[in-house]
């Protein structure tokens, strides 16, 4: 079966802000979210992650490859574009933000029925949607305003607006970021369930391990605008081959192992290292002392989720 | 150093008036960790019954309604909570960092001096050689037209009695220690990333060489990484010099890994208070249990594809400004161990172990008093 959602070989590069050089954000990275499964796109600040979310429900277009819904190339007219975003939705991070304040729930939701001219029935749609997303009575919501209910609840209501239009998958890009603790696990336990009873697809971008070993099947681990790790959950999250992967999930509070201090911080999308990118803050070269690391640059990662893990590493195999 | 007792000012804008903090609620006074083992006198800090009431207009939202807890000198203390559970208006108040809106009660201890009672002027000067506050936001928190060098130098100057050249010497060692490098001192905060600023405020927050640092959120905007790092290097300027260190996180885990001991705050209130530890590995609050389990260990089969929340949501303000004026438990609402009693009871902090102490009914079953 075709993948829902699938990306090859995509480039994403900014322009260059004065003399700067270009920013390679997505720098060649090959993605598939098969029918019913939960993908976790995980990596720090700058790594290049809400790009690629972006790219993937074409509110960027790519600069080089491909991305597939159903298998189908996306157009980039605004007809086509209408149609894949019935069959693909993005959830935003911050509710509140994400939220027309003088907007009520109900035409929060009805939004994108409206634009997609499913008016039949519209009431009933929009009630079907609040009451999966865990507003019920969903008439008891509809009349409210954002700023009458909680970030949980409004999270929920952003969610709700998605699914009103029985999309296959969801994008979410840190869709628990603003969340408290309490209410994180509620929202997380939504995704769940909506794959369960749905068969709903998700790709969920976020920084937090935590958030993949909760909810996903598979996890790619992002770094300057590659994938350097890719598998099931239980192979990146506990038999993590590449050394960034290892660093990541060494400083978490408890890993129970000596964390690995990666120095200095994400580096520039606009100076991507030459060989392999991670090579000037690799624990794993600086023992090993591999000139290879500096000069030889590493194959895009296939990305093909019936492979085991792969690893963008000369030094692991 | 700022033990020297001090006639109380009747200005004090913040001391709520017609209340005796001394005479009041029993609860502060039972509060152990008061003496910490192996030590004798007065703590380096003493809070009791702090609470912090915002008033706008007619309306009055009790955000801090009856904290109490002693740290001493070496010691850290975390405390967690969620939005709303008043763990950043509790620490801000401590140095009176608050808004005018917002009324303060109770009494704050330092070295014996009552801080919400003591005058401006006193006030001032223990902000930063005394204690000093890393705030949540760099960015936001430094002055972004004036280079860090300036910064740092500036509460130097102004507390200490030395010069141009010996301030910038001590600021280009603070900046070193923090692996900010010193030379970078004439540079302004926009030119820095995220996890430098937060280094240099808590190079800032040393330049006085305070006993007590009150770090609020010091590293919620910052990748897992830039934390680590962040988080290594004031638990090792902890251990060296041996200062207090109030830490207020929304993160259990991360202030379980950092803090010896840990408060749980819920509406207003510590809801467990104790060893870290202890209160992560047996929590005795429903509330500790809920958050703890919140944030997964990864590995652990339990969490597996199975994220745990807690349903409901804290209360709101007008919530809060109800269950002040009524008894019950402030998170019977979202409890699953709730019974009658719960509603109906004044919970306080109980006994729950040794060194531990939590605000549940049934600790009270459970020690079978």
């Amino acid at each position: 079966m075709k993948p829902v959602l699938e990306v090859r070989d995509l480039m994403v590069t900014y322009p260059p802000r004065r003399g700067a050089a270009p920013a390679r954000a997505v720098d060649g990275v090959n993605l598939q979210v098969r029918r019913g499964e939960i993908v976790a796109l995980v990596g720090e600040s700058g790594c290049g992650k809400s790009t690629l979310a972006r790219a993937l429900v074409g509110l960027v277009k790519p600069t080089g490859g491909q991305v597939l819904g159903d298998g189908e190339p996306l157009g980039y007219s605004a007809a086509a574009l209408k149609a894949y975003r019935r069959h693909t939705q993005l959830v935003l991070q911050d509710p509140g933000g994400a939220l027309n304040p003088r907007q009520n729930v109900f035409d929060a939701v009805a939004e994108g029925p409206r634009l997609h001219g499913l008016t039949d029935r519209l009431g009933e749609r929009v009630h079907a949607a609040l009451a999966r997303a865990g507003l019920r009575p969903p008439e008891e919501f509809a009349g409210r305003f954002p700023h009458e209910m909680s970030g949980g609840q409004q999270q929920r209501v952003v969610i709700a607006g998605a699914l009103a239009l029985d999309p296959s998958v969801i994008v979410a890009d840190e869709p628990v970021a603003s969340l408290d603790a309490s209410v994180r696990g509620e929202i997380l336990k939504l995704i769940l369930e909506l794959r369960d009873s749905l068969g709903l697809s998700a790709l969920v971008v976020s920084h937090d391990l935590g958030l993949a070993w909760n909810i996903a099947d598979r996890v790619a681990v992002m770094y300057l605008g590659r994938i350097v790790e890719t598998g099931t959950v239980e192979e990146v999250l506990l038999r993590p081959k590449h050394p960034y992967t290892r660093a990541l999930l060494s400083v978490l509070p408890d890993s129970g192992e000596r964390p690995v201090l990666l120095t200095g911080e994400p580096p520039d999308p606009a100076a991507v290292p030459g060989g392999c990118r991670f090579h000037p803050r690799c624990p794993l070269r600086a023992a090993e002392q591999d000139t290879l690391c500096d000069s030889r640059d590493l194959p895009v990662l296939t990305g093909d989720p019936s492979r085991s893990s792969l690893a963008a590493c000369h030094l692991v195999h | 150093m700022t033990a020297r007792d001090r006639t109380r000012e009747p200005e004090t804008p913040v001391a709520a008036s017609g209340q005796d903090p001394a005479s009041e609620t029993p609860v502060a006074a039972s509060g152990q960790g008061r003496t910490p083992e192996g030590r004798s006198g007065t703590p380096m800090l003493d809070v009791r019954d702090l609470r912090v009431t915002y008033r706008n207009g007619e309306r009055a939202v009790p955000a801090v309604r009856g904290v109490s807890f002693t740290l001493d000198r070496g010691q850290t203390l975390g405390v967690a909570g969620e939005s709303g559970s008043g763990k950043s208006t509790m620490a801000l108040g401590l140095l009176r960092l608050l808004a005018p809106s917002a009324q303060v009660s109770g009494e704050v201890l330092f070295e014996g001096e009552d801080l919400l009672t003591t005058r401006w002027a006193r006030l001032r000067a223990v902000r930063w050689s005394a204690a000093s506050v890393v705030f949540q936001g760099a960015m936001s928190a430094l002055n972004p037209v004036r280079t860090i060098g300036e910064q740092i130098c500036e509460p130097i100057l102004l507390h200490e009695k030395v010069g141009q050249r010996a301030a910038r010497r001590r600021a280009a060692e603070l900046l070193d220690s923090v692996g900010v490098p010193s030379r970078r001192s004439g540079s302004y905060p926009h030119e820095f990333s995220g996890g430098q600023r937060q280094r240099i405020m808590i190079a800032m927050s040393l330049a006085c060489r305070p006993d007590l640092i009150i770090a609020d959120e010091p590293t919620t905007a910052l990748d897992v990484m830039v934390q680590a790092q962040v988080l290594e290097l004031l638990g090792e300027l902890v251990r060296e010099s041996g200062i207090g260190v109030i830490m207020i996180s929304h993160d259990l885990s991360v202030l379980s890994h950092m803090c010896e001991r840990l408060a749980v705050m819920y509406a207003g209130r510590i809801a467990e208070i104790g060893p870290s530890r202890q209160l992560i590995a047996e929590p005795r609050h429903p509330y500790t249990r809920a958050l703890g389990r919140a944030f997964p260990t990864i590995g652990d089969p339990a969490s597996r594809l199975a994220p745990a929340g807690l349903p409901g949501d804290p209360p709101t303000p007008p919530e809060l400004a109800r269950l002040s004026e009524g008894r019950g438990c402030a998170f019977e609402p979202r409890c699953s161990e709730a019974v009658a009693a719960c509603r109906t009871e004044t919970v306080e902090l109980w006994p729950s172990g040794p060194r531990r102490e939590a605000a549940c009914l049934r600790v009270l079953e459970g020690s079978g008093t």
